[in-house]
C-alpha cells in the first residue's frame, strides 16, 4: 500500500510537469460530460417524463454511473491502455520485475485529468438532490455509497476483461467498447427503459443493472425492498471471471510473447 | 548457473495480402506461417562468466533472453537458472536478475532519475543501507553523480544509458541481461559502459550475458561467444575461434595515384576504378603488413584503411558453411 | 494529382486490411445503433406533445449515423500526423515534392472511408430488414436519394476539412491533446451525433444549422430520412458547399503560415 502511493505521487509528479495540457484535458473531458448532460437536458424539456421517471431521478442515476465510471477509470487506466503496454513492450518490464502483476499495471497509468468528469458528474448530483423527492435518510445515503462501490467494481472488472482481451486481439477490441463506453453512455438512464431483454442481459451477463437499476429502485421509493441495497456487492463477483481471463491472457503471452 | 537443454519454439504468424478482394476473402478465412525461432538451444554458463551472444535480427537471441528472464514459455525443453525455472518461478526468479533492454527505458520519463531509483528499490524491497551502499558505488562506478538529479527526458542518450544499467542494478542481481546496451552511443559513452560491465562483472561475479551487433562490445568484453543463427546455436567458444575460423580474408581499401594497383599473389582485386581499389587479401599466406609495405613499395598510396569480417558477415559465412 | 490518387489507394487498401476490427466494429456499431433506438423508443412511449422527428425518420437516422460513422466520427484523429508535428519530422515531409495539406486531406478520406467500407453494407442490410419502425427505410422518392449522395459527399469534405484545422492547431499550441478533445466534443454536440439537431430547443435551432458543424452528418442524414426535403434541402446543399470553401481556404492558409514558421525556425 505504502508502494502504491509512492506511484500516485510520482505519476502526479509526472503530470503535473504539463500543467497546460493537463487543465486542457481535464476541461475537456468536463465538457464531453457536459454535452451529455445538455443532450439528456433537452430531451427532457421536450417530453419530461421517460417510463415515469422524472428528471431529476434520472440526474441521480446518471451522476452515480458516471462518478464511479470516471473514478475507476482515473485509477484503472493502466488496464484501460493496457494494448499500449502490449505494444511497447512494458509489460516486459513488468514482468521481470518481482511485484504482482495486477499491481503493477495498476501502477503503470493513472489519469488524474479524469477529474474533470467527475466535477461534472459532482455538480449534477448537487444539482438533483435538492430537486429529487428523496428523504435522505441514512439507508438512502448507504444506497448511493453502495451503489457507487458496486460501480466501480464492474467497471474496473470490464477494465481487466478488456485488457484480457488485447492478448488476444487488438483490433477486435473495439467491440468492448459497447460495455465500457456504452454503459457510461447508456446508463444514465435506469436500464429498464431499453426493455426487459436488455435489462435481463444486463443483470446476468454483464451486471451494470445490479449497481444500476435496483438499488435505484429503492433510492427513488420505487421499491420498498430493502434487500436491493445489497445487489451491488454481487458487483464484486463478477470480478472474479474477468480477473481468471485476464490471467489466461497473460499466460497466452508468455508463450507467443505477443 | 545457467543451464539450457533443447529448448524450441515456434511462433504462428497470420499472413496478410493486399487489394480489395483479398481483404474480403480474409474476413472469413486466414492464413499462417510457421516461424521456426529456437531449435535445440542448449549452452551451460557458469556463475560469474561473461558472454557474448551474437547473431543477425531475427536469429532467437530476445528469444532466448526472454526465455531466460521469464516473460516467455518454450514449446520444449529445459532452462534452469540458479535452480529455478524462469517461468514457473517468475518472482523469486526475477528477484536474481537484472535486465537492460537497449531500446527501451525502465525509468519514469518526467521525474528526476533518483526519484526512479527509489521506487525501484521499494519494489524489490532492498533493505534501505544496503541501498545506500549499493547506489553510491554505481554513482561512482558510472560516473552519474551530476545528473541523477535530472529528469530521464532531458539525458543524453549515453546519460540514460548508465542511468538505465544502475537502475538493473540496484537490486543486486546474481545474472544481467544486456540486450544491446551500446546502441546508438557515441565512442567516449561505449567506453564507459563497457568499464563499467567489465568491472561489476570482475569485482561483483555478476553474470553478464551481452547481446550486442557491436564487434568491439565483443573483442573489449568477453571471452567466450555464443553464436545463434536461424534458431539455432551455430557456434559456442571464444572469440579467436571464431575469427581464425572464420576470418581469413581482410579488406584493404586504398586511394593511390596511378592508372592500376599491381598486386602479388594472395591479393585479389575486388575493384579498381583506377586511382580507387579494393584488395582482398588472404591472412593464411600474407599478413595485412606485408599487403601493405607491398603496395606502398609499388604506387603511391594516398590512403589506406583495413577492414575484417563484421559480426554478421561471419554468420552468413557461418550460414554457409552450415549450409542453412 | 495521379500521386495523391496512388497515395490514397495505398492508404485505402491498407485500411482494408483490419478484418477483426471491421466485425468488431459492425457488432459494436450495430448494439450502440440498437440501444440508442430503444432510448428513444422509452421516450416515445411515454406520449408528449411534441414530436420533432417521426419515429421510422428517427430510426433511419441513427442507422445511418451507425452505417457511417467511420466518414463522420469527429474523435478520430491520425496520431501519425500529430507525431509529426510534435516530434518536428514535418520537416522531412517538406522534402518530399507534395502539397502537405493535400497529402493529409488524402489520408484522411483514405483510413475514413476504408474503415466506412467495410462495415456500412452489413449495417444497412441487417436494419433494413428489423421490424418497422425500427428499421431503415429507403428515402422517399429518387430525388431526395440523389441529393442525399450529393450531400453526404460535401458533408464529408467539410468534416475533414475542419479536422485539418485542428491538426494544423498542433504547430501553434503546446497541447494538442487538449484541443483535440476540447474540439471533439464541440462538433460531436453541434453536428448533431449525440441528439439529432431537430431535438435541440425550437429557439437555438437557426443557430445550429448555420454552424459548419449542422453540415456534417447532419445535413445528408436529414434529407435521407426526408426531414428536409425539396427547396430547403437545395440551401442546405448550398451551405455545405460554402462552409467546405472557407474551411479550406482557413485550413490553407494556416497550414502555409505554420510551415514558414517551421522552415524558418528549423522546426
Amino acid at each position: 500500500m505504502k508502494l502504491y502511493f509512492k506511484y500516485v505521487s510520482m505519476l502526479l509528479k509526472s503530470q503535473m510537469q504539463y500543467k497546460a495540457s493537463f487543465i486542457m484535458t481535464a476541461l475537456g473531458q468536463f465538457l464531453v460530460s457536459f454535452t451529455a448532460f445538455l443532450g439528456v437536458y433537452f430531451m427532457f424539456s421536450r417530453f419530461h417524463f421517460v417510463n415515469g421517471f422524472a428528471f431529476s431521478e434520472i440526474l441521480i442515476c446518471f451522476s452515480i454511473v458516471l462518478m464511479a465510471f470516471s473514478i475507476t477509470e482515473c485509477f484503472v487506466r493502466g488496464f484501460d491502455v493496457f494494448p499500449r503496454l502490449i505494444q511497447s513492450g512494458n509489460l516486459d518490464r513488468i514482468l521481470v520485475r518481482p511485484r504482482g502483476e495486477i499491481f503493477q499495471v495498476l501502477t503503470s497509468n493513472i489519469d488524474f485529468s479524469r477529474v474533470g468528469r467527475l466535477l461534472q458528474s459532482i455538480l449534477m448530483l448537487a444539482y438533483a438532490i435538492p430537486k429529487s423527492e428523496i428523504v435522505w435518510t441514512f439507508d438512502k445515503i448507504m444506497t448511493v455509497v453502495l451503489m457507487l462501490i458496486g460501480g466501480m467494481a464492474v467497471f474496473a472488472s470490464l477494465f481487466v476483461l478488456y485488457a484480457g482481451i488485447s492478448f488476444f486481439t487488438i483490433e477486435g477490441l473495439e467491440f468492448m467498447n459497447i460495455f465500457t463506453d456504452g454503459s457510461r453512455e447508456f446508463g444514465k438512464y435506469p436500464l429498464s427503459i431499453y426493455g426487459e431483454g436488455v435489462l435481463k442481459f444486463l443483470t446476468y451477463v454483464i451486471p451494470i443493472a445490479l449497481f444500476q437499476y435496483y438499488p435505484f429502485l429503492y433510492l427513488i421509493g420505487r421499491s420498498d425492498n430493502i434487500g436491493l441495497i445489497f445487489l451491488p456487492f454481487l458487483g464484486f463477483v463478477f470480478m472474479i471471471p474477468c480477473y481468471c481471463f485476464f490471467k489466461f491472457g497473460l499466460r497466452k503471452y508468455k508463450s507467443t510473447g505477443s | 548457473m545457467i543451464e539450457l537443454k533443447n529448448i524450441n519454439k515456434t511462433f504462428k504468424v497470420a499472413k496478410r495480402n493486399a487489394g480489395f478482394s483479398e481483404a474480403v476473402k480474409a474476413l472469413f478465412k486466414k492464413e499462417y506461417t510457421y516461424i521456426h525461432a529456437l531449435q535445440d538451444v542448449s549452452f551451460t554458463i557458469g556463475d560469474g562468466e561473461m558472454v557474448g551472444y551474437i547473431g543477425p535480427n531475427g536469429a532467437g537471441k530476445s528469444s532466448t533472453i526472454k526465455i531466460m528472464s521469464g516473460i516467455l514459455t518454450p514449446d520444449s525443453g529445459e532452462c534452469i537458472i540458479n535452480g529455478r525455472t524462469p517461468w514457473k518461478d517468475r518472482i523469486s526468479h526475477v528477484k536474481d536478475i537484472g535486465v537492460v533492454f537497449g531500446q527501451r527505458s525502465q525509468l519514469w520519463w518526467d521525474v528526476p532519475v533518483i526519484d526512479s531509483f527509489e521506487l525501484i528499490r521499494d519494489i524489490y524491497k532492498v533493505e534501505d543501507t544496503e541501498y545506500k551502499k549499493t547506489l553510491s558505488r554505481l554513482i561512482e562506478l558510472l560516473n552519474i553523480s551530476e545528473i541523477v538529479r535530472t529528469p530521464a527526458r532531458q539525458l543524453s542518450l549515453g546519460q540514460r544509458m548508465r542511468c538505465e544499467i544502475a537502475a538493473s542494478l540496484l537490486h543486486g542481481p546474481k545474472i544481467l541481461f544486456l540486450d544491446e546496451p551500446t546502441i546508438g552511443l557515441d565512442a567516449v559513452s561505449k567506453i564507459a559502459v563497457r568499464e563499467f560491465i567489465k568491472t561489476i562483472n570482475r569485482e561483483n561475479k555478476t553474470t553478464v550475458i551481452l547481446t550486442t551487433h557491436d564487434m568491439q562490445d565483443i573483442e573489449a568484453l568477453t571471452e567466450r561467444i555464443l553464436m545463434i543463427g536461424k534458431g539455432r546455436i551455430l557456434l559456442d567458444g571464444s572469440l579467436t575461434e571464431l575469427k581464425t575460423r572464420n576470418s581469413t580474408h581482410k579488406t584493404l581499401t586504398v586511394d593511390y595515384s596511378g592508372e592500376k594497383l599491381p598486386v602479388s599473389e594472395h591479393m585479389t582485386v575486388a575493384k579498381d576504378m583506377g586511382g580507387h581499389a579494393e584488395i582482398i587479401i588472404d591472412t593464411a599466406f600474407l599478413t595485412v603488413s606485408q599487403a601493405i609495405s607491398h603496395i606502398s613499395s609499388m604506387v603511391e598510396v594516398k590512403d589506406i584503411s583495413v577492414t575484417g569480417e563484421t559480426v554478421d558477415e561471419m554468420v552468413v559465412s557461418l550460414y554457409k558453411e552450415f549450409e542453412i | 494529382m495521379k500521386k495523391y490518387l496512388s497515395f490514397f489507394r495505398i492508404r485505402f487498401t491498407a485500411g482494408l486490411q483490419y478484418r477483426a476490427a471491421a466485425w468488431a466494429g459492425i457488432a459494436t456499431q450495430f448494439a450502440w445503433g440498437g440501444m440508442t433506438i430503444l432510448m428513444y423508443w422509452a421516450f416515445y412511449q411515454n406520449g408528449g406533445n411534441s414530436f420533432p422527428m417521426t419515429f421510422p425518420e428517427l430510426s433511419s437516422y441513427i442507422w445511418m449515423q451507425q452505417a457511417f460513422l467511420a466518414m463522420f466520427m469527429a474523435w478520430f484523429f491520425d496520431n501519425e500526423i500529430f507525431e509529426s508535428i510534435t516530434s518536428g519530422n514535418i520537416a522531412y515531409e517538406l522534402c518530399r515534392p507534395c502539397d502537405i495539406y493535400t497529402m493529409w486531406f488524402t489520408k484522411n478520406m483514405a483510413i475514413r472511408l476504408s474503415r466506412m467500407m467495410l462495415r456500412c453494407l452489413p449495417i444497412l442490410l441487417v436494419s433494413a430488414f428489423l421490424p418497422a419502425p425500427f428499421n431503415i427505410t429507403l428515402p422517399s422518392d429518387w430525388l431526395s436519394g440523389i441529393l442525399f449522395l450529393i450531400s453526404v459527399i460535401l458533408g464529408f469534405l467539410v468534416l475533414i476539412s475542419f479536422s485539418m484545422l485542428i491538426y494544423i492547431s498542433a504547430f501553434y499550441t503546446i497541447s494538442p491533446m487538449g484541443i483535440r478533445i476540447l474540439a471533439t466534443s464541440v462538433t460531436e454536440f453541434f453536428a448533431g451525433a449525440i441528439i439529432p439537431i431537430p431535438f435541440f430547443p425550437e429557439a437555438v435551432q437557426p443557430i445550429m444549422y448555420a454552424l459548419p458543424f449542422a453540415s456534417m452528418q447532419n445535413t445528408p442524414f436529414l434529407i435521407y430520412t426526408g426531414h428536409i426535403g425539396g427547396i430547403e434541402a437545395l440551401q442546405s446543399i448550398a451551405l455545405q458547399i460554402v462552409w467546405f470553401a472557407v474551411l479550406l481556404t482557413v485550413g490553407r492558409i494556416l497550414m502555409r503560415r505554420a510551415l514558414r514558421k517551421v522552415v524558418v525556425q528549423g522546426g
